[in-house]
């Protein structure tokens, strides 16, 4: 790869979902240098895998599109995929960060032909669907990703597949001799934004998410409704394919709980009543939704979204924290509980139970300078005493996508503020 | 500049030579698309490749390149060259990829791949190279207007970036809302309990900074310029004034208490039921002692607090959203109680708000400190045995209940202080002209009873932020929280949408960024995103205007002023480069340098057109560049296919779509045309706001051109497509297809 120039007035930018990039284009656009680090294969994170954004039900691809377009355009962004921070060292306005370079087997030549793609024959786990279809094993994430190269799977590289992939290429872009490099950077500030990953839903043993097929997770439930994703768009029960006529939706399944991730989550009420409204959508009134739930947070003015839902017949709410799943008659699962309204026991039967599950923060231990302060969440706090490493979107704190761009562009002029006091120094 | 001169460079890569003539091709180019240099190359977008590009520019003189290969979208890093225009033809994603592989059809194929080719020498032709009008310097100096913690922080925010900030406040001193709280909920570590506000720290930093200059008893009489020139007239109380340029605007206006008096059912009128603000003030006044109750001075020892007063609600009066910090507000309030007075604190809620680990640990730190939580839908609040009794429904019990208390406080909403919603004039305007009287009646009650103007903007399209929704000034996109329909004017804090105190700390972060990034765009002549960093810029030809005004009004984003003659005035600052203005004009004499009704117009002429008895019908896609466009190369990518007929052009925005090119698609012999824009209405897609919805309006019209020239309507159709519409559009252009074979061919083609 070609040299990656970096000084003390350069913003490093840890991670390349919503937050990630939005921090990385403001701070561009303000004529700033930017290193923007991925970890994965392409840029996108968390909400290249949603089907819609609540409020407006809209596509998340649709501001994606923008944000590629300001970073092809923008010479002031220097994108690195397959990277990642491994540890930073230094203070304010002049640190050192280590970033590993995962090798992608296939370099900048790569025209996204699919020719390699073509050729393969070994399929694994689909990432970018929860493992829940295949992929092959040299394959572009999904249909925006970016760059728009082909990976190759490691696992691939040392197989027949790796050659099969390469003799296919016509220009030299496979190259399976690739090796993991590693860099170290100078930079000023740093905006960290590796975001969330679902909090893993086999933990909450009580629900059985690891016992019963037709307990699947939000973030699951989000890819079925995907035209391309596993189900071809469709609403169906893992168990049988079948259409369920009976979904509960739980909340705060893992969240505002001592035993799991003691902070809301945010966001799980919204997306439970979004899906919802999918599955108004395409089942009509031959579903119904069951939303159990603690409190219904659809906060400010989105609150409009929550009265709507609640207006549809085929829609019901129990407030109750679930007690526990156990198996039910045809892959159906009864839910037990008290409903505390009325404080009613009850014994329901649902034949797709979708769990809320909230997100769990990604901040990594061992890698910022000490006195580096992450709370008891796993959040970055805005403090004094980390210097100019700043948390940004959910790696700050549970939020939504519209507040993590809103905090991802205020830590961007945080770091800005930093870099700009260098410059003023150097002169 | 020197004269034009084209470089065509056709890739034979991506399988393009083994299924295209690409000698074919190349001949095309100089035949047709007279370009004077013509390069095949098998990899083009290699370093061997762009170097042949390069060495035509530094070289040969070329300054127009046509790549001939992938997408606009693909290779950007590739095929990115300094001054000079560059187009492409898309013969990867927009033929080879949507066409099957078969000998049958190559023929078609080809003529796709050659049309193209045709039509991007075409565009080249007419496309100069942008610069930037140089109309703005860069001014690293902010107006902030409002003095509370929202203004307050962007103004702190802007000095430590070294930005100078003018910070207006209407009253007599800083601190807003929170200033007026004894203390404030924690922006991190929730256990902590309630902090102290910060205010009197923030006003120590203001009047210590020397990049902050404060009005205060000052409002602000007149903005007029663009970003980067803003000239902004800020009158102060006793009648003076001052003038100052700025380079952008934070409005921080903050919100207005929702008026309790209007809850009379809640015990509204009586001295012991106060509102948030109200409670404050008695925490204020105990200074750490043992708060008093307002009618008799005696220390509260039971307290309700009741939720969603007037808020949540459809009762007329009430606001129907939730106001987003007064769960965690009574949280705090009733935590003082405990460790003041040791007093009964119950929060009578129907849903708990406290989102985020912060907002989950205060209320955590509630119960430990003994506040009591209550589901219940209060009913009525009166007096009764000397104090208050409240009603409600306990929805835990499930039986209706009452409670006694020495206090009540109502958690009421947020209502946004914001300037007159700036399209009411203009909408007067058109109801005027229309003769529809009850409308002018309505609007004209409206226009009475609006606020008053915040910004006073000298802007053709109103002097005010355009309202959302329930009166606040937010983006209407999720992943553009700082979209604003007033370029180098961003709301922030509860002005925008309900929100607390942290949020509006981060939000008036953000938007200041925003605002210094205007500053620094409007610098260099840069739009901002969508189209980041396009340095064209509208102009016009003054001898052909025929001062129609249609330009100014349709404006999303009221970039256009008009002078005493009615001309248009172009802001470029302001202007987003959709083209709307380009499209509404009736006499075709708006332009950018690179984007023209000739670009487009062209495009679709140099299409070769077969004849009537041929069985080639030809359609013409005018397809949104930021939706429709990504769609159709999603679509290519995926494998889809659609009818070899079909010839795409890429706009800016359906918005940019003058009528001219329908007419002339149909009168040389077109026999369809299809138009691709985004979501238009209340819940709009369009990135440019209106650009689509203006679209579609105009192509209703078109009607009456068909019908001069005697065509079928099903000719000219307009649709709604998202990015995600993967499988629908290539289904719209193969219906398209359809059609024309049921109608027949147009009888235009010469």
């Amino acid at each position: 790869m070609s040299e990656v120039i970096a000084t003390n007035q350069t913003i490093l930018v840890a991670g390349g979902g919503i937050s990630g990039l939005t921090a990385a284009l403001e701070a561009a656009e303000c004529g700033k240098q930017v290193i923007l680090v991925e970890k994965g294969p392409t840029v996108g994170g968390r909400v290249g895998q949603l089907y819609k954004y609540f409020p407006k039900l809209c596509f998340p691809t649709c501001g994606l599109e923008i944000q590629l377009r300001r970073l092809k355009a923008n010479k002031n962004v220097r994108l690195l995929t397959m990277a990642e921070v491994t540890g930073i060292s230094g203070e304010a306005g002049n640190y050192t960060a280590s970033i590993k370079l995962s090798p992608r087997y296939i370099n900048e030549n790569c025209t996204a032909c699919g020719e390699c793609g073509k050729a393969v024959e070994g399929e694994y786990d689909d990432e970018h669907n929860y493992g829940m279809k295949k992929r092959k094993a040299a394959y572009i994430p999904y249909n925006l990703a970016y760059p728009q190269r082909y990976v190759l799977d490691p696992r691939a590289v040392g197989t027949d597949d790796g050659e099969r992939a390469k003799a296919a290429c016509k220009y030299n872009a496979v190259d399976l001799d690739m090796q993991e490099e590693t860099l170290e950077l100078n930079v000023g500030a740093v905006v960290w934004a590796t975001g969330w990953k679902p909090y893993p839903a086999a933990k909450i043993q009580p629900y059985g998410y690891d016992r019963y097929d037709n307990v699947i997770t939000n973030v699951e439930f989000e890819r079925m409704l995907d035209p391309f994703g596993p189900t071809g768009g469709k609403i169906v029960r893992p168990s049988d394919g079948v259409a369920p006529k009976n979904i509960a939706f739980i909340q705060c399944a893992g969240s505002r709980d001592r035993n799991h991730l003691k902070h809301c989550s945010r966001i799980c009420c919204m997306a439970s009543l979004k899906q919802t409204t999918y599955v108004a959508e395409q089942l009509g009134d031959a579903c119904k939704s069951t939303v159990y739930y603690i409190d219904i947070r659809a906060i400010d003015r989105i609150d409009d979204f929550y009265q709507k839902v609640q207006k549809d017949p085929n829609v019901s709410f129990v407030k109750s924290k679930v007690a526990n799943i156990v198996s039910g008659s045809n892959g159906n699962v009864v839910l037990n509980g008290v409903d505390t309204e009325g404080y009613n026991r009850y014994a329901n039967d649902h034949d797709l139970v979708v769990l809320a599950t909230g997100m769990e923060s990604t901040v990594p231990q061992g890698v910022f300078p000490e006195g580096t302060v992450i709370n008891e969440h796993g959040f970055i706090d805005l403090e004094e005493s980390n210097g100019a490493i700043f948390g940004a979107g959910c790696s700050s704190d549970a939020l939504d996508v519209n507040r993590a761009a809103q905090n991802a562009t205020a830590a961007a002029l945080r770091a800005i503020q930093v870099v700009t006091k260098v410059a003023a120094q150097e002169g | 500049m020197s004269e034009k001169k084209i470089g065509a460079y056709v890739c034979s890569g991506c399988g393009i030579g083994d299924r295209l003539d690409v000698n074919q091709l190349v001949n095309t180019a100089k035949r047709d698309g007279k370009a004077n240099e013509v390069k095949d190359h098998p990899f083009l977008c290699s370093a061997e490749g762009v170097k042949l590009i390069q060495d035509d520019i530094d070289n040969n003189g070329v300054n127009r390149v046509v790549i001939v290969g992938c997408s606009r979208r693909a290779k950007t890093e590739a095929f990115s060259f300094e001054n000079v225009a560059i187009t492409r033809a898309n013969i990867r994603e927009g033929v080879l990829w949507v066409r099957p592989d078969a000998p049958e059809h190559a023929e078609t194929t080809q003529e796709m791949a050659d049309d193209y080719v045709r039509m991007a020498c075409a565009e080249i032709k007419y496309m100069g190279i942008p610069s930037g009008s140089g109309e703005q310097d860069l001014t690293r100096h902010l107006l902030v207007v409002g003095g509370g913690i929202s203004g307050m922080t962007a103004a702190i925010e802007a000095s430590k970036t070294g930005y100078k900030v003018e910070l207006v406040e209407k009253s007599g001193e800083l601190g807003g809302m929170v200033g007026k709280m004894y203390k404030r909920v924690p922006t991190k570590n929730g256990l902590q309990g309630p902090v102290d506000t910060g205010i009197a720290a923030m006003v120590a930093a203001i009047e210590a900074d020397a990049n902050i200059t404060v009005h205060l008893n000052s409002t602000v009489s007149k903005t007029e310029g663009a970003p980067g020139r803003f000239d902004v007239e800020i009158a102060t109380e006793s009648g003076s004034t001052n003038n100052v340029r700025v380079g952008a605007i934070v409005q921080a206006t903050g919100f207005k208490p929702y008026d309790m008096s209007q809850l009379p059912e809640l015990g509204a009128g009586n001295a012991d039921v106060v509102d948030q603000m109200g409670f404050e003030a008695l925490a204020k006044a105990a200074a750490g002692g043992a708060i008093k109750r307002p009618s008799d001075g005696k220390e509260v020892k039971s307290v309700a607090f009741v939720q969603c007063a007037g808020q949540r609600s459809d009762k007329p009066g009430h606001l129907n959203y939730c106001s987003g910090h007064c769960c965690t507000t009574s949280i705090k309030q009733a935590m003082y109680l405990r460790e003041q007075n040791d007093a009964t604190a119950v929060v009578l809620f129907d849903d708990l708000r406290t989102p985020g680990a912060t907002g989950e640990d205060f209320y955590r730190c509630g119960q430990e400190k003994g506040v009591t939580f209550s589901k219940g839908q209060v009913s009525g609040v009166a007096a009764a045995n000397g104090g208050l009794e409240v009603k409600f429904k306990d929805l835990i019990l499930n039986e209706e209940t009452a409670m006694e208390a020495d206090l009540v406080v109502l958690a009421t909403g947020m209502v946004a202080n914001s300037g007159p919603n700036p399209y009411l004039a203009l909408d007067l305007e058109a109801a005027k002209a229309a003769e529809d009287t009850a409308q002018v009646a309505v609007l004209e009650k409206q226009i009475e009873v609006a606020p008053p103007s915040i910004l006073n903007l000298q802007y053709r399209q109103g002097t005010d932020l355009p309202h959302l929704k329930h009166g606040f000034n937010d983006s209407h996109f999720i992943c553009f929280p700082y979209e604003t329909r007033r370029t180098g004017i961003y709301a922030a804090g509860p002005v925008r949408r309900p929100m607390d105190a942290h949020q509006a700390v981060e939000d008036a972060t953000g938007a200041t960024l925003k605002a210094i990034q205007a500053c620094e765009n409007a610098a260099l002549g840069r739009a901002a995103h969508p189209r980041s960093g396009d340095l064209s810029y509208p102009s016009f030809r003054k001898e052909g205007c025929t001062q129609c005004k249609r330009c100014t009004v349709e404006c999303p984003f009221g970039a256009i002023n008009e002078d005493e003659k009615g001309y248009p005035q172009y802001n470029e600052g302001r202007c987003r480069r959709c083209g709307t203005c380009m499209g509404a004009c009736p006499v075709r004499v708006i332009s950018f340098e690179n984007y023209s009704v000739e670009t487009v117009g062209q495009q679709l002429k140099a299409v070769d057109m077969p004849d009537e008895f041929s069985e080639k019908p030809r359609i013409l896609v005018l397809a949104c560049e930021n939706d429709a466009y990504p769609a159709l190369d999603m679509a290519a990518a995926k494998g889809n296919t659609y009818n070899p007929w079909t010839r795409i052009i890429p706009v800016r925005c359906l918005g940019s779509t003058n009528t001219i090119w329908i007419t002339d698609a149909l009168n040389s012999g077109y026999d369809g045309v299809i138009l691709l824009g985004c979501q238009k209405g209340d819940n709009y897609q369009c990135h440019f706001v209106k650009g689509s919805e203006i679209a579609h309006i105009r192509m209703s019209k078109i009607d009456d051109t068909l019908k001069s020239l005697n065509l079928e309507q099903e000719r000219v159709q307009t649709y709604e497509v998202s990015i995600a519409d993967i499988d629908r559009i290539p289904q719209i252009l193969d219906d398209m297809a359809s059609t024309i074979e049921k109608i027949g061919m147009s009888p235009f083609k010469f």
